[in-house]
């Protein structure tokens, strides 16, 4: 079910090094055809193995020219619907086409902070020396409660 | 540097004192403790070189890339004893309680973590945007799941993960493939080798310690859809099994190997099912509109299994195991009555209250399993209005989710009862010094899930920078020389540029195999003997040893993979691993001579469950020099009171080893 790049939108990351659906893909799936002698289509990128995509969608929601999307496995699906997102700081939107032509759209949060904003140990305490070996508790002491009349030998 | 071209790498050698091995939940888990600890190392004047590897971009690395709808491990009101007994009751009894116990009473910590960071959690009517830290309850969709709204779920945990180490400790993807022991103490790591997959580098870690966290192994056996559809996996595709082979190859004690997961899935997209069992109430049948559980219930009387039932309570495998004889009988398909169900909530909403459980209906598909939705619009089915087929997958190898296999690992001291077996000194150190691991690494624990995974990496993290404070003087020494090491990661880029001019087509030559070949003769002989889908799960001794035959002649052809570029040579060692760790399986299921996860595979020789003389573990050893594997029953022990409506199997001490 694998994805595929579009010709009329890909700029193959306007030439650099490595575009933004290679940087992503977990699977190493996505490739930039620098000179077009793997597909006729020079500076755009392309999905190599096609058979080993998962369909995480990672390279489509990357995409910064929404040049990617997802024909269903041929060897299972109708042909015909499409599920595309559009991917946001803080929401996505989903638009489901079916192969009958029905059309569903859904929106979901994906954060509530700014994306870039965490900071780990902003309020945390530190760890400390003495409870490193011990360990009913981490450096964040979130440890939950515990009833130990639980256990056999108590 | 211009001389370095494909076939002549460059060797980029680095000493750091801890290598964290992968990018996942537990790996970024491990990220965020791991800088607090090394900054108390500091103050003692111990100053922690750390590095992270992973083949893949943090930000979508692991089985959380695409997201989740559900973190299904959150304690909340919940004891962490009666976690344990939920997970030792849904794997059969023989668990590692140490383990489970540990990683429940920190988990929930690590999911106020994640939404402090941003991730949002459902909270019932009245507690919106209220945290779950100050009492904001969470909706359930189990006793121990809660809802989410997660498609940027690993985006937000990597981002932690980075911010905590600084970019400066991260690198990206760099595919370790072995695992190198120590020069003068072969029970001890001493570094790790991969390669680029994007220039021409061969990377070599020397280190005191390491987390090694690359996740399960999935299309080890042969999947139902072998076109395009093969990569629509339920578990993700990347997971190649590296974790078990890497450290099986470096003599660690493999623990549960025999055990599986077999997931009850919405057919072919493999989309979550949990969601529509627990949360909109909907009820499985077969063909002819029957609850087969209910039908079928007398069956788990008749085998033997019932000990492991206790109501509508009962390992995950026998709900399968009352699906399958559905099948078997020809009374399939089996269906999910989704429309009886939403019909049945509906009766008592308004229609914006229905709108929005239709839009939490497709967004348990949307956060994670896509490709569910494209299966649905594409046949025009709406749950509202068709059923949908369910299926169970082809069988996967993991120790995070509803199966238990992994690496024999050290636990926590402090739980009362812990035998001297359960722990040798560092928490999730494996049976070879300075090597750690967690997620689905760490065996006999299962059902840790995503946030479990991060806790356990945390843990890892604690442990580790003791061990290497412990060990601050000791130096590793690499057991082979660097050239050596080059030789044996790049063979299959050797084997290439020395014969592929022999004959015209590229794909067809007498002197090596493809990655993607190996892979197909791997998955057949999996699906044909080890109790694939081909023979509805079941084997028996016989083709045991079929198997193990064609598995070792396989292994010998591993010598000649090519590789014809970067990414092939990804695909030949992700292979490679594939092997190694289906061999353990295999062998696993020969040595226990009983049927323990009946649903997950049965010994057709063996179909009883046994607990006088298999409720046990089962540990192999693995000899990288001759092939061989040892195998050994280890005592189970339990330390959880039994409780009365767990099924009574719970009361079996276990057997006597």
């Amino acid at each position: 079910m694998p994805t595929f790049v579009r010709t009329d939108k890909c700029d193959g990351c306007k030439g650099q090094d490595k575009t933004a659906c290679m940087y992503i893909c977990p699977h190493d799936l996505m490739m930039l055809d620098k000179d077009g002698s793997a597909t006729g289509h020079a500076m755009k990128a392309y999905n190599q193995e096609p058979e080993q995509c998962w369909e995480c969608y990672s390279c489509v929601k990357i995409c910064p020219q929404q040049a990617i999307e997802c024909r269903h496995y041929a060897d299972i699906v109708p042909m015909g619907a499409s599920v595309q997102p559009l991917r946001g700081s803080d929401s996505i939107m989903w638009t489901i086409k079916f192969r009958n032509g029905n059309m569903k759209r859904f929106k979901f949060p994906i954060r509530t902070t700014p994306e870039g904003s965490i900071q780990p140990y902003n309020t945390k305490p530190e760890a400390v020396m003495a409870e490193l070996n011990d360990h009913s508790t981490l450096f964040t002491k979130g440890t939950h409660s515990c009833d130990t009349s639980q256990f056999s030998a108590s | 540097m211009s001389e370095h071209v494909f076939g002549n790498p460059e060797v980029v050698e680095e000493e750091v004192d801890i290598l964290i091995i992968g990018g996942g939940m537990a790996a970024c888990g491990c990220a965020f403790e791991i800088m607090r600890w090394a900054d108390v190392a500091k103050a003692q004047g111990v100053d922690l070189n750390i590095k992270l590897v992973d083949k893949a971009a943090l930000d979508r690395s692991g089985a959380v890339a695409q997201g989740l709808s559900a973190i299904n491990t959150y304690m909340g009101e919940n004891d962490p004893a009666d976690y344990v007994r939920y997970v030792r009751g849904d794997l059969m009894g023989i668990t590692r309680e140490d383990l489970v116990y540990d990683t429940g009473r920190h988990v929930d910590d690590s999911v106020h973590h994640f939404e402090e960071w941003g991730l949002p959690v459902w909270k019932q009517p009245g507690d919106e945007g209220k945290a779950l830290t100050a009492g904001g309850k969470p909706v359930r969709s189990g006793k121990w799941q809660i809802m989410i709204n997660g498609e940027s779920y690993k985006w937000i945990v990597a981002e932690a993960a980075k911010k905590a180490l600084g970019t400066e400790r991260i690198q990206e993807r760099v595919f370790i493939v072995r695992l190198i022991n120590d020069k003068n103490d072969p029970t001890r790591v001493a570094g790790a080798a991969g390669f680029s997959v994007r220039e021409d580098k061969v990377h070599i870690y020397k280190f005191k310690a390491c987390l090694l966290v690359c996740g399960g192994a999935v299309n080890v056996f042969r999947p139902r859809s072998v076109g395009e559809g093969q990569g629509r996996a339920w578990y993700p595709v990347w997971n190649a099994g590296s974790t078990y082979s890497m450290a099986a190859e470096a003599g660690a004690e493999l623990t549960l190997m025999e055990n599986r997961f077999v997931p009850a899935r919405f057919k072919d997209g493999y989309g979550p099912v949990g969601a529509w069992f627990l949360l909109f109430k909907a009820k499985a049948m077969n063909a002819m509109g029957e609850d087969y559980q209910e039908k079928n219930a007398h069956l788990l009387v008749e085998a033997g299994y019932d000990r492991y039932a206790e109501g509508h309570k009962m390992g995950t495998c026998l709900r399968n195991h009352l699906m399958m004889h559905e099948m078997k009988e020809g009374r399939g398909p089996i269906f999910m009555d989704t429309p009886t169900a939403l019909a049945k909530l509906a009766e008592t909403m308004t229609p914006k209250e229905i709108k929005h459980l239709e839009a939490e209906a497709w967004e348990d598909f949307l956060d994670m399993t896509i490709g569910q939705c494209g299966v649905w619009a594409g046949e025009n089915i709406e749950p509202d209005k068709e059923m949908s087929e369910l299926m169970p997958t082809e069988p996967y190898l993991l120790g995070s989710h509803a199966g238990c296999a992994g690496i024999w690992c050290s636990g926590p001291e402090d739980i009362p009862g812990t035998p001297d077996h359960y722990h040798w000194g560092y928490n999730r150190m494996t049976t070879v010094k300075g090597l750690f691991t967690g997620g689905d690494g760490v065996g006999a624990s299962g059902h840790k899930f995503s946030s479990g995974s991060h806790s356990e990496g945390r843990i890892a993290a604690k442990s580790m920078v003791k061990f290497v404070i412990d060990n601050k003087d000791w130096k590793p020494e690499l057991d082979r020389s660097v050239d050596d090491i080059v030789a044996e990661i790049y063979k299959p880029v050797r084997n290439f540029l020395e014969h592929k001019d022999y004959t015209t087509a590229i794909d067809i030559n007498p002197h090596y195999i493809t990655p993607k070949m190996f892979q197909f003769r791997l998955q057949k002989v999996m699906d044909e003997y080890v109790a694939g889908v081909s023979t509805m799960y079941q084997t028996n001794k016989a083709m045991l040893e079929v198997a193990e035959r064609k598995l070792n002649m396989l292994r010998e052809d591993s010598e000649h993979l090519r590789a014809k570029d970067l990414h092939e040579l990804l695909r030949a060692w992700e292979n490679f691993h594939r092997l190694l760790a289906a061999f353990a399986h295999m062998k696993h299921i020969q040595f226990r001579e009983e049927s323990r996860y009946p649903g997950y595979y049965y010994r057709s020789d063996h179909l009883a469950i046994d607990d006088d003389n298999w409720k046990c573990f089962v540990n192999s050893t693995y000899d990288r020099h001759t092939g061989e594997w040892t195998m050994k029953k280890v005592k189970y022990v339990q330390l959880i009171k039994p409780a009365d409506d767990e099924p009574r199997a719970m009361k079996h001490p276990g057997a006597n080893v």
